[in-house]
């Protein structure tokens, strides 16, 4: 009786305290983000020391020391795979931003009633599933008769183009897609800082009288080049990890001679096609840090210089 | 703004507009191939019109697939998944918002941390820890781990500092309100709005998930949709119509989100970036 009534009182007070009731509150992150965030990361950083395949248990586990990681600096495909990552995410990423910013600035100044709407039209592609976009366009690429080789024949007379077949043609058609994607996401992305830039500095510029295009270029750059930095590390970021498209457009393989075969398509192919854990985690590693270092480039690049302006 | 511009207005209009039928194009065309065979979806020209073959798609791919179970698995996962983050998310931003407590900088440090964690970095590890756990082929396995995502959190702990006034909180408890009390009946009614906003986030990223089932799901019959119909492309002579139907399926949920709630959603989807 009194254990219990003691225990039911200990239980109502820790309940009750607010002092407590922070750390209850934030705990179920605590455990997930343990369970499944940090556990598992050192798991696989030290998994990047060992030479294991997972289907002989853990006591086949061997060090291997940097082995891995000597492997997968020797390794062709890790190489290719790079070059297509950065192929990839530079022809998908950079054209964003350039259709981006003036498409929100058009929309910003030209549109009210339908603002919204249009808005609506650029940004659905980016909610939409990726293995339905992927199916979607795999037929619209198709070489025999899909709609882009029909129209291009229509109205270009072009012959017929293997898209997905060849190794020249795959990665400009991901790129199409990739692009089609995120471009919405980029324009609200442009059109949220565009409404920070105060209304008076153009029309201090008009009295001055400088035309549009010269406003765009003194005010309305300048005034976008925070949101600028932000978008392109996202895109560099983004594209860095590009997995779903070209996975689903290949059949999970990577195209014909690899060409679409993205660094996190490779990483998934070394575990769970050729079995090798050790040497995929540590290509994940060495792919972080290609990460860290570009986004740390990009910032560099992009960042608005502190002190005056 | 109202200098003299170079391009004429109806021009910047007709640019944006056939931009934006470009970018709804694809749309269109899964519908409409949704309803052709696959002899008709390759005809030269190509369908331009909706036909009549939905039924006879849509036969296909509940043969091929147990395509109305893995809808259900799907919407199963995603309502989960949204239950659980709103839960746990909205928990934790409360008390990164309004509770001053020892490890808090250090420990929001560490949530926003998890969000620069690029996605493949968890690939192999959230395979293995699944494995240990014996999880693989469960759908724990894909609403579990995510439900305290640090952008739900974050989300969350913006909005409740400012629409949760401490003073509030702060009455209820000097009325004798216990903390769980307060966070039920005080808390979570003022975060309602952003609580719609992360619901329809964390919905469609589930509907959406294909890594996530990619790495621990293993028998068709418990697949999400986005697995159950990239399954029926690699088989040899891919039933485009079928699969059409199948994609039209998978989106019309997302599209009646959209149309209900586009401005939250866009809001909620670039919150990060914009705020």
């Amino acid at each position: 009786m009194r254990p219990r009534a003691s225990l039911t009182a200990a239980l109502r007070n820790v309940r009750l305290s607010p002092r407590w009731a922070p750390y209850v509150f934030v705990s179920p992150f605590l455990v997930l983000f343990a369970v499944f965030g940090v556990f598992p990361l050192l798991f696989s950083l030290w998994l990047a020391f060992q030479s294991w395949e997972p289907t002989s248990g853990l006591d086949a586990m061997e060090f291997v020391g940097l082995g891995n990681f000597a492997f997968a600096l020797q390794d062709e495909w890790f190489w290719k795979s790079l070059q297509n990552t950065a192929w990839l995410a530079l022809a998908s990423g950079l054209p964003q931003h350039a259709v981006a910013i003036p498409l929100a600035v058009l929309l910003h100044q030209g549109f009210t009633r339908l603002r919204d709407v249009t808005v609506g039209a650029y940004f659905l592609p980016y909610i939409t599933s990726t293995v339905a976009i992927a199916i979607m366009f795999s037929s619209l690429f198709s070489t025999d008769f899909g709609l882009v080789n029909a129209t291009l024949r229509a109205l270009l007379g072009i012959e017929p183009v293997d898209w997905l077949g060849r190794p020249e043609h795959i990665k400009p058609a991901i790129a199409v897609i990739v692009f089609w994607r995120y471009l919405g996401f980029n324009v609200v992305l442009y059109l949220a800082a565009l409404q920070t830039i105060p209304r008076d500095l153009y029309e201090a510029a008009a009295l001055d009288g400088a035309g549009r295009w010269r406003q765009f270029w003194h005010i309305t750059l300048p005034g976008l080049k925070p949101m600028m930095f932000f978008g392109v590390t996202l895109s560099v970021i983004g594209g860095l990890q590009l997995f779903e498209e070209p996975f689903i457009l290949t059949g999970g393989k990577g195209g014909a001679d690899q060409a679409a075969m993205t660094s996190a398509v490779y990483l998934y192919r070394m575990a769970f096609d050729f079995n090798d854990f050790g040497g995929a985690s540590a290509m994940s590693w060495l792919l972080f840090v290609v990460v860290v270092a570009l986004t740390w480039l990009t910032h560099r690049a992009f960042a608005p210089r502190r002190g005056g302006r | 703004m109202n200098g003299a511009s170079r391009l004429a207005p109806w021009a910047a209009y007709a640019l944006v507009g056939a931009g934006a039928l470009v970018m709804l194009a694809p749309f269109y065309f899964m519908f409409v191939f949704a309803t052709h065979s696959r002899t008709e979806i390759f005809d030269l020209p190509p369908p331009l019109w909706f036909g009549s073959e939905l039924p006879a798609n849509l036969a296909i791919l509940t043969e091929r697939l147990p395509f109305w179970r893995n809808l259900g698995w799907s919407l199963y996962v995603a309502l989960a998944s949204t239950a659980l983050t709103l839960l746990f998310c909205s928990m934790a931003g409360y008390a990164f918002a309004l509770f001053d407590f020892r490890f808090k900088g250090a420990l929001f440090a560490l949530v926003m941390g998890t969000m620069l964690l690029p996605s493949f970095m968890n690939m192999i590890p959230s395979f293995m820890i699944m494995d240990a756990l014996g999880w693989i082929d469960e759908h724990r396995a894909l609403y579990l781990p995510g439900a305290a995502s640090a952008f739900g959190i974050f989300l969350m702990r913006q909005y409740a500092s400012t629409a949760v006034p401490r003073e509030l909180v702060e009455a209820a408890r000097m009325d004798g309100c216990g903390e769980f009390a307060i966070y039920r009946l005080v808390v979570l009614p003022l975060l309602r709005p952003a609580l719609g906003t992360l619901g329809l986030v964390t919905f469609i990223g589930s509907w959406n998930n294909f890594i996530g089932p990619l790495v621990v799901m293993r028998s068709a019959d418990r697949y999400t949709l986005p697995l159950a119909l990239r399954s029926l492309q690699s088989t040899v002579n891919t039933e485009w119509g079928a699969l059409m139907a199948g994609s039209a399926i998978a989106t019309i949920p997302l599209l009646v989100l959209f149309v209900l709630c586009s401005r939250q959603l866009i809001a909620g989807l670039t919150a990060g970036a914009v705020k």
